[in-house]
């Protein structure tokens, strides 16, 4: 079993690979949403120290990692699965002997790992150049980063599961893929932190699973969540990838069933 | 090896009502219609056949086809391959058998065929040693090498086919299914791929469903013959016994020394029920039962002067040509309310 994900993920780096241009402009888009978000951030705080409990220099910190964050959990299996119901391709993988979700998620980790380690790294070292960031000084931390990151990419792989799931039934979905990719952005911290929301919309985040995507993470490198409270954020993230999984069985189950294959 | 009975697929099928305001309507209220796409459909096939299933496009044969690799769900009816029911048990089921979408792809498009074929000696855990030489076979026997380095972009229709075939049989199935595999081909690469599956149906027994519109990829490979129309089974037998039941008729040509008309021919031919079509000038062609062969050919020879006579065996091509035509005409169009 080891074997094939570990397959399924060398060949997505393979693919990855395949295309030259995008490898280069990747890391130059992340370079160029690091520097821009770091610009608007300094306009915004223009010479006050604080802002809703974080400093400039927490700040730079925060808007660094969480983009580096997404670069990981970020992926487009939603639209992948999409496109495979829409051309009846997904034919082809109900006759091969293997769970079809599980090999999404396998493949949605090799995009990860393929983004982290060449587009978000290679990146952040850019950008350092021009602009300081502060890294935590503990092991310990990045310790804690490092888990609260994998249950990230849990969480968000499986919102992207469920979405994708949909196209089961309606056949068209771009709609809903783009309404989704624009809330786990706006919700889960990466364009601003959720402690700069509004009282009433910040308890409401705390009951949806979207701040387990990026707020967590990020929090916990920038050391604004450290110690019990950031063991405390990771059993939140935990719970939600208990709780998402019901959904996508249950979906999984009855796409099965109604499953009509596009075409031939 | 395979037993079906009773095997229905019904499809509820959205109806569009026409014009703007019909698809305004649409919008708050659908329409829909049952279509049975595949209808009580009941066969057997023993370990080591080879046999095709035929049918005009929309007879329900890919319908079936995906039922029995378990992709689709059955409405009613019972399958059972290699001991295994094919949807319920899909992931263990599948081990067992290969399949060949001629439409759909299974390689991997931006990489070499020889990653996916890696790839899905992983999916299907093969042992190493044992999976690599079985590959080499494949390669050679369908003659790969030179291109199996380049992505399966770059290839051509013909090479990334024998490519598929090679990926379908990585894990040594012992049921191969072949949904029209060879469409779009030319003649050498069709040649190529029936002379594999013949040889492989020798050497290792493995069972070939196989659906087709091309009638010579039957004739090359299939004794059995399923026919199919509107979801229902309208055949179920050997080549020859289709060719009998369909294609009784046999063509004479003859071509005579002198001028002669239809009139004269049939004059002499008039114990025989025949028809009489004239070809050119100088020939004319007769169309009777193959029982009347001696009959007509002496009686013929006997009255004119005959220079030269071809007799036209039915090609199973006319036969399918036959059926098809008879078929829609008997059965209509199965659509319920």
């Amino acid at each position: 079993m080891g074997k094939l994900y570990a397959e399924l993920i060398r060949i997505r780096f393979l693919t990855l690979l395949a295309y030259r241009v995008n490898y280069y402009s990747g890391i130059i888009i992340y370079a160029i949403n690091i520097g821009a978000y770091y610009f608007l951030w300094g306009a915004i705080y223009s010479g006050q120290g604080n802002l809703a409990g974080m400093s400039l220099s927490q700040m730079t910190s925060y808007v660094a990692i969480s983009w580096m964050s997404r670069a990981f959990y970020f992926n487009n299996i939603d639209a992948e699965i999409g496109q495979e119901v829409r051309e009846g391709k997904v034919a082809i993988e109900m006759i091969r002997p293997y769970n079809y979700l599980s090999v999404k998620t396998a493949q949605a980790l090799g995009e990860g790992i393929f983004r982290l380690f060449f587009f978000a790294i290679p990146g952040l070292l850019l950008i350092r150049l021009f602009i300081p960031f502060q890294f935590p000084d503990t092991l310990e931390v990045w310790g804690w980063y490092g888990l609260s990151l994998v249950f990230a990419f849990i969480v968000n792989t499986q919102i992207n599961l469920l979405t994708g799931l949909f196209t089961f039934f309606f056949l068209r979905n771009e709609g809903m893929m783009m309404a989704k990719r624009m809330i786990v952005d706006l919700l889960s911290g990466v364009i601003i932190p959720i402690s700069f929301f509004p009282g009433w919309t910040a308890s409401l985040l705390q009951v949806l699973p979207f701040q387990a995507i990026n707020f967590t993470p990020s929090m916990i490198f920038s050391g604004a969540l450290a110690g019990k409270a950031a063991f405390t954020a990771i059993g939140m993230q935990v719970m939600w990838v208990v709780i998402l999984l019901v959904p996508i069985v249950l979906l999984w189950k009855l796409a099965k069933r109604n499953l009509i294959v596009q075409g031939g | 090896m395979i037993k079906i009975t009773n095997l229905e697929k019904n499809f509820r099928i959205h109806q569009a009502r026409s014009g703007l305001g019909g698809a305004f309507r649409d919008l708050f209220q659908r329409e829909y219609r049952t279509v049975h796409a595949v209808d009580s459909l009941t066969f057997e096939v023993e370990a080591g056949e080879m046999f095709a299933l035929i049918g005009e496009n929309g007879a329900g044969k890919s319908t079936t086809i995906k039922m029995l690799t378990g992709i689709l769900t059955p409405s009613a009816g019972e399958i059972e391959i290699n001991g295994f029911d094919p949807h319920k048990q899909r992931e263990k089921y599948v081990q067992s058998i290969g399949v060949v979408f001629g439409q759909r792809s299974q390689l991997w498009w931006d990489l070499s065929p020889l990653e996916s074929f890696r790839l899905l000696r992983r999916v299907y855990h093969i042992e190493d040693e044992a999976g690599l030489k079985w590959q080499e076979r494949l390669i050679e026997e369908l003659d790969l090498g030179s291109f199996i380095q380049q992505p399966v972009r770059k290839l051509s229709l013909g090479q990334r086919m024998r490519c598929e075939v090679a990926a379908a049989l990585m894990h040594k199935p012992k049921l191969l299914f072949l949904d029209e595999p060879t469409v779009g081909l030319d003649v050498l690469v069709k040649q190529k791929i029936r002379d594999f599956l013949k040889s492989l149906n020798e050497t290792e027994q493995t069972t070939v469903l196989l659906t087709t519109h091309d009638v010579s990829d039957i004739e090359a490979l299939c004794k059995r013959v399923l026919v199919m129309d509107s979801g229902k089974l309208i055949f179920d037998g050997q080549l020859d016994e289709l060719k009998q039941r369909w294609g009784s008729k046999t063509e004479v040509v003859f071509q005579f020394k002198r001028k002669i008309g239809k009139e004269e021919l049939a004059v002499s031919l008039s114990p025989f029920e025949c028809e009489i079509n004239p070809v050119s000038e100088y020939a004319l062609a007769v169309l009777f039962t193959h029982d009347k062969l001696p009959l007509v050919l002496s009686a013929v020879m006997g009255s004119f002067e005959v220079t030269d006579v071809a007799i036209a065996e039915t090609s199973t091509e006319q036969i399918v040509r036959n059926i098809y035509s008879t078929t829609s005409e008997t059965n209509g169009v199965a659509s319920h309310g």
